[in-house]
């Protein structure tokens, strides 16, 4: 089997092997996210990437220092936001260095594009530091799988470049402990501060190491690697983090950091006391040390936990005390099916890593189990943070997938993860690109060939008939899981997580695709047709789009950090119409933008969020706003000529549900709510200004006041309303 | 513990050290010393004046402690064979390279959050 292929020796064949399957797991890992830019345009779909666009633009525009000091008059109006105080600005920073990277090679790519086609190829250098963990972990082969895993992973794809971010630390993290190197252990810190530039998710990696370190120490694990690793880490690490505004002296003020520093003093000590022992062998010093040390960890964590955090701990607490985390559905508790939409097999398959972990308890296989325990709880909690465990599940599986071969005892690990590895990353690129996956085809058969020798060899001991046939059942069950897995994982990603928020797509009978594209038709309006100081009322989720697209004043925006402003727009919303005015002109807000899905079915539209924006509002006004007031006598929400009178009165009800009768006619229905419509709704104070084709966006102007000093109820009594 | 037997200790440590250590590890264990004092002085500082410009004494603090931490792991990896723990892949990479590497990395940060 030793003959030599393309002039190269068995070994390098093999790296050859890995480094062309690396580089096809990436094409697909960056394919696989490209869906909706084919089947739609280049554009930015979701709310918040919106504000990274125009904060990239900004920078591109204005170089790195005015980014800096900016300060956006335009948002949060009239209290400004300081944009370079309250960013994570390692995603504008990157694009904008590709950006001009490429401007400089005179490679004219629009900024647009640049941040469109950041997440795929970010996704690629995701699956590229999976292998390396993978690696470190196991061997090679688990590194390819956990790759090809986490390359199409639908958990993953749902958030683009956050999570290759979050990726690389944890990978790195877990090398750290295996190679002691101060080194590495600069490095990780060095992608440690990338990555807390690029989210606030890395509070999760800053309370897991200490953890893994502090879990090592109680284990009586130390030893002068983890000293040299953790310590190195922390003081770099923390020391940049604090380079960021936006984290500022957080690392030492707030309990969320102090996990990590105290674990850093407590290694110190711990680390002393060994020193101590060399020289005096006697354990007076660590049982003296331990008492002492103990204490100081719990007093370092006993601290206040800041609310965003805190509700991680508890899935009810947000919903109680802070109605605007809990509006957001990324914050609600994850349904379970959705743990098998996003990671299929991968998902029952992860006890079973956790018990394999167990059984060879090396400092690694702490890390996996406690990074495991940990985001398979965080999961749980909050929809978002699914994505922190869907790396851990792929090296967890990976491990099973090993060790369903050994188990089998006939195969050796080797075989089965080679045989694994290869039909992974085969089905992968058959289904995704055709032509290419044909060309592989050929290379890749050569790998269960070549690491064929390594089993034949071993086996040799027992190789019987039955174990031969277990062998094969195993084998062909996996092979037939990693298939479904394959297929499993195209479909949620061709199919959910594909579908834009900014164009919305629907099929006509005849099977013929229609763009519903209201939402640029509307914001598109706002640009052409209004002065260029106006200012836009809506909720806040429209708060990035608008600003991006309609260049518009915003009054609340997607980064909800005052959450009285927000309560004041959901007091305007959810007032009557004279109270909304007053409070509208109060803001000098010149239009209110309303998002109505009524007449298509939209079902993420604003009635639906009114719940919300009235408890917000009640969180905070709670004399004037009641949230009781706004269900029926039977306690239903209800929107047609039974609600509620204040339901009735409501400048929301008002403006979605306004002259809306004449175009489904009297008997129309409301195709989200699925009942009948209010008959009469007047609108005195506001003038409809604009609505979009499919009634999605419902713009109006605030009036002037009447020249003649009436009140716009007696304006309209006297003209008549149409 | 008793007082005389915790004193007996210390003195037996200190001996132990002085006889068995080698030079070149107590010119490291003397800047270890010396980033201590440095960083206990700006901790003194820091309660007795104030934390005003938060960032320097930030800076300063982590830095001293960052010497520290630095100097041992240079430390660790310079002691005698029999101690020395194995160290995997990092034994490739000279010590004293990792050491000037991480504080290149460091001043720089430092030098950045001085203001």
């Amino acid at each position: 089997m030793a003959r030599k292929v393309l002039g190269l020796a068995a070994a390098e064949q093999l790296s050859l092997l890995r480094i062309a399957i690396l580089g096809l797991i990436s094409v697909v890992a960056i394919g696989s996210r490209l869906y909706s830019v084919i089947r739609f345009e280049s554009i930015i779909h979701e709310f918040d990437p919106w504000f990274n666009f125009r904060t990239t633009k900004y920078l591109v525009n204005n170089g790195f220092d005015s980014f800096w000091n900016w300060f956006d008059e335009t948002a949060w109006y009239p209290l400004g936001r300081v944009v370079g105080g309250t960013v994570y600005p390692g995603i504008m920073v990157t694009s904008a260095t590709i950006y001009n990277a490429l401007h400089f090679l005179n490679i004219p790519v629009d900024i647009r594009n640049v941040c469109v086609f950041l997440a795929p190829v970010f996704s690629a250098f995701t699956a590229i530091a999976t292998y390396h963990m993978g690696k470190e972990v196991k061997n090679a082969t688990a590194g390819l799988l956990a790759a090809a895993f986490i390359g199409v992973a639908p958990g993953y794809i749902s958030r683009g470049l956050r999570s290759s971010c979050s990726c690389s630390p944890s990978s790195c993290g877990c090398g750290r402990c295996g190679l002691g190197s101060a080194l590495y252990a600069a490095l990780t810190a060095v992608f440690y501060f990338y990555m807390v530039s690029a989210w606030g998710g890395y509070v999760f990696i800053i309370n897991l190491i200490p953890l893994h370190v502090f879990a090592l120490l109680a284990m009586g694990r130390y030893s002068n690697r983890l000293y040299v690793s953790y310590s190195t880490f922390y003081v770099l690490g923390t020391l940049a983090s604090m380079q960021i505004p936006f984290v500022g002296f957080q690392p030492t003020r707030t309990s969320e950091h102090m996990a990590a520093l105290g674990t850093f003093g407590l290694l110190q000590l711990v680390a002393f006391a060994h020193f101590a022992r060399t020289l005096v062998p006697q354990h007076h010093f660590q049982v003296l040390l331990r008492g002492a040390v103990v204490s100081l960890f719990v007093v370092g964590l006993g601290g206040l936990w800041t609310g965003r955090f805190y509700s991680l701990w508890d899935t009810g607490y947000a919903k109680i005390h802070i109605p605007i985390i809990a509006s957001v559905s990324e914050h609600q508790p994850t349904p379970w099916p959705n743990f098998f939409f996003d990671l299929n097999f991968l998902i029952w398959l992860l006890p079973a890593g956790i018990f394999f972990s167990f059984r060879e308890l090396t400092d690694n296989h702490v890390f996996l189990i406690l990074y495991s325990i940990f985001a398979a709880y965080f999961a749980g909690v909050m929809v978002r943070l699914i994505l922190t465990l869907t790396p851990i599940r792929t090296y967890l599986n990976v491990k099973d997938v090993e060790a369903a071969g050994s188990e089998a005892e006939a195969v050796p690990v080797a075989k089965t993860e080679a045989v694994a590895g290869v039909p992974a990353a085969e089905q992968i690129s058959v289904s995704k690109s055709g032509k290419k996956g044909k060309g592989k085809k050929s290379e890749k058969t050569e790998e269960p060939a070549k690491s064929e020798p390594a089993p034949s060899s071993k086996p040799a001991t027992a190789p019987g008939d039955e174990r031969w046939n277990e062998e094969l059942v195993v084998m062909a069950n996996f092979l037939y899981l990693l298939f479904m897995f394959q297929w499993h994982c195209s479909w949620v990603t061709s199919n959910a997580y594909s579908s834009p928020s900014v164009v919305l797509a629907s099929r006509s009978p005849d099977g013929s695709q229609h763009i519903i594209d209201d939402f640029r038709e509307a914001y598109y309006w706002l640009r052409q047709n209004t002065k260029p100081d106006a200012k836009v009322l809506s909720w806040w989720d429209y708060g990035y789009q608008l600003a991006g697209m309609a260049d518009r004043t915003t009054l609340v925006d997607n980064n909800t950090w005052n959450n009285t402003h927000i309560a004041t727009v959901g007091k305007i919303l959810a007032s009557d119409e004279d109270t909304a005015y007053e409070l509208a002109r109060r803001h000098d807000v010149d239009y209110v933008l309303v998002v109505f899905g009524g007449m298509l079915g939209y079902s993420g539209d604003d009635i639906n969020k009114f719940l919300w924006m009235i408890r917000i509002a009640q969180g905070v006004y709670p004399d004037d706003v009641e949230e009781n007031a706004f269900f029926t006598g039977r306690g239903q929400y209800s929107i047609g000529d039974d609600a509620s009178p204040t339901m009735k009165r409501s400048l929301m009800h008002k403006l979605s549900y306004y002259r809306f009768s004449s175009v489904m006619g009297g008997q129309g229905m409301d195709r989200v709510r699925r009942q009948p419509l209010p008959t009469e709704v007047t609108v005195d104070n506001f003038e409809e200004a604009f609505t979009s084709e499919n009634w999605m966006v419902r713009i109006y102007k605030v009036k002037d006041l009447d020249n003649l000093g009436r009140s716009h109820h007696k304006v309209a009594d006297f003209v008549g309303r149409p | 513990m008793s007082g005389s037997s915790a004193a007996e200790i210390v003195s037996k440590l200190a001996a132990d050290y002085i006889d068995e250590t080698p030079q070149k590890l107590k010119l490291i264990d003397s800047y270890m010393v010396f980033c201590v004092v440095t960083g206990l002085v700006q901790f003194l500082y820091c309660v007795l004046v104030g934390t005003f410009p938060y960032n320097a004494f930030l800076a300063g603090f982590g830095s001293a402690v960052a010497c520290f931490v630095f100097a041992a792991n240079l430390r660790i990896k310079n002691q005698p064979k029999e101690r020395r723990p194995v160290l995997g892949l990092a034994s490739r990479v000279p010590a004293f390279a990792e050491f000037v590497f991480c504080h290149i990395l460091l001043h720089f940060v430092v030098a950045n959050f001085l203001g």
